[in-house]
């Protein structure tokens, strides 16, 4: 049989749904690469905000005038819509967060502080981004729960024997990015949810780097937690999702008290309300939540199989490209990779390189990519970063390398 | 009047940047700036001297020169271009009393298009270092 080919994506017609990618960055066309920081929105999510607005707004879950109705009908659609696109069981299971990290930190106040006893742990690794790494330590100064690194290979994968060694009876859970925001490594996400599980401690995966790359199936991979930002993945900021299994959601106390999360309030005693709405006290982002739908319909729509190909072959060819340019040091050379091309020059400092790249149109990030630990270890002060979308065509790969030849030709 | 004033370097340096047709001369000039920075005296690179808050490292000594009662800067980085805008600062403030540093906010980087830069939260420090020198200057001057 022949193996599986997944369908092309057409990225001329991508591209065209995107309206920024038209415009212009100081007189020259724009170029997007840093899409791993936050992704433009595709027509359909910006009219969908508008028309929302326009046409459906009220607050939610309260009125019992048709225009509340419809508003909660489109937030309930929502959570439905993430739901399917999780291969999620229950729309209940998910909990929409304002982003990645208050997912993170719903999780360390609700599920790992009730449990925190002296000497606890959390096992997390070097490539984390700082929203892994500063929840755990906030909550280490009000419990002593301590914080496990797993260290990564040189080629910028995690030590999977080590990762097994760190896991212990002491630990709460295992807190891992499913794709590496600085090294684009894709960690073998299946085999730690193995490893944890076997040693009966649970799996919070920070999916705010897959959702837009590669499928994700909860069922499928196992975890136990998963969180990811819609402003990554083609929709509004202001919202995200954290899914968890419904019997440890159940069992989790809230993590913030107010409007929309109680059954009943006394002065004397407030009963909670039951899942989801538990874990979202107050007004959310109304009008964010269907726009969310609309852009997971969209990504959908292209199919993750499609785009993780195009997006590979972008990867793949830019990794050549870079590589051509005297004195550029790629960082993260793992065997599976997805979208992030960060890199260090010889001649020039990191903020420097954006600095003139930004002068021929060419959008990338700089800094420590909220990864410092992970920036120091790797021996350097700070590091560039193209990161690729859906839209990115090799045709950007030549404009940022052409970019960078001029960066040379100015400071080498 | 003081040929070297605040006021006048402010002005010099907004002819200076006139000539410039586009962006891109103004940051490649910054960056030449940048690149004829005076060294930096390795004594001073200290902790207590780093600016925190950007993107690249810096370090800046300020202080009052005891004989002069004027503020004496030396600043470094390892980006270029904030060498660059180190080296307009120099231009600015170097080698001026407390008290005019104070009456002389740096109006000049609005004018020639660099007022984004001076923004607190922005990647390059100019904004904290800008904040550190008057803030010396207030506490001479008072």
């Amino acid at each position: 049989m022949a193996d599986h080919v997944p369908p092309k994506l057409d990225v001329a017609q991508v591209r065209g749904d995107f309206p920024i990618l038209a415009s212009e960055m100081n007189g020259r066309p724009l170029v997007y690469l840093d899409n791993a920081a936050s992704t433009q929105k595709p027509a359909c999510v910006i009219d969908e905000l508008a028309r929302f607005l326009r046409e459906d707004y009220a607050n939610i879950h309260r009125g019992v005038y048709d225009l509340s109705m419809r508003a909660s009908e489109a937030h309930d659609g929502a959570r439905d819509r993430v739901r399917r696109f999780l291969n999620a069981s229950a729309a209940r299971e998910v909990i929409f967060t304002r982003n990645g990290t208050e997912g993170i930190n719903l999780v360390a106040q609700s599920y790992v502080r009730p449990r925190a006893r002296p000497g606890s742990k959390v096992v997390v690794s070097r490539m984390e981004h700082h929203a892994n790494i500063v929840p755990w330590q906030m909550l280490g100064e009000a419990t002593e729960l301590g914080l496990e690194v797993v260290e990564l290979t040189p080629e910028g994968e995690l030590r999977l024997d080590e990762l097994e060694a760190k896991i212990d009876d002491d630990t709460l859970l295992v807190s891992l990015p499913w794709v590496s925001n600085v090294l684009g490594t894709v960690n073998p996400v299946h085999r730690i949810v193995e490893m944890a599980h076997a040693k009966g401690v649970a799996v919070l995966l920070d999916a705010c780097q897959a959702i837009q790359h590669l499928p994700v199936d909860v069922q499928e991979v196992g975890c136990d937690f998963l969180v990811f930002s819609g402003h990554k993945v083609y929709g509004p900021s202001g919202i995200g999702v954290l899914w968890g299994k419904a019997e440890l959601l159940e069992a989790m106390p809230p993590y913030q008290g107010g409007g929309e999360m109680i059954s009943s309030v006394s002065f004397e005693r407030t009963t909670f309300a039951d899942l989801p709405f538990k874990f979202e006290a107050g007004t959310p982002a109304i009008e964010a939540a269907p726009a969310l739908a609309r852009a997971l319909d969209y990504v959908a729509g292209l199919g993750l199989d499609a785009i993780k190909a195009h997006e590979d072959a972008v990867l793949a060819y830019g990794t050549r490209a870079l590589k051509q340019i005297k004195g550029l040091h790629l960082l993260g050379e793992p065997a599976h990779k997805s979208s992030v091309l960060s890199f260090v020059m010889d001649c020039a400092h990191p903020h420097d390189i954006a600095t003139l790249v930004d002068l021929d149109g060419v959008a990338i990030r700089t800094g420590h990519h909220c990864a410092q630990p992970l920036i120091e270890k790797l021996g350097q002060p700070a590091a560039a970063r193209a990161s690729i979308g859906v839209y990115n065509t090799t045709d950007d790969i030549d404009a940022l390398v052409a970019s960078l030849q001029r960066v040379v030709g100015k400071l080498g | 009047m003081d040929a070297v004033s605040i006021t006048n370097r402010q002005r010099e340096l907004e002819e200076e940047f006139a000539l410039f047709d586009d962006w891109r001369e103004k940051i490649e000039y910054v960056m030449d700036l940048g690149k004829a920075l005076p060294p930096f005296p390795e004594e001073a690179r200290t902790e207590g001297n780093r600016v925190h808050g950007c993107q690249s490292q810096v370090w800046m000594d300020a202080r009052i020169d005891p004989e002069t009662g004027r503020l004496r800067l030396v600043a470094d980085s390892d980006a270029i271009l904030v060498k660059g805008l180190i080296g307009l600062l120099l231009r600015l403030y170097d080698d001026r009393p407390p008290r005019e540093i104070v009456d002389n906010p740096p109006e000049v980087f609005e004018r020639i298009g660099l007022g984004r830069h001076l923004t607190p939260g922005r990647a390059n420090g100019l904004y904290e270092m800008v904040r550190r020198v008057r803030e010396l200057a207030a506490a001479q001057a008072a």
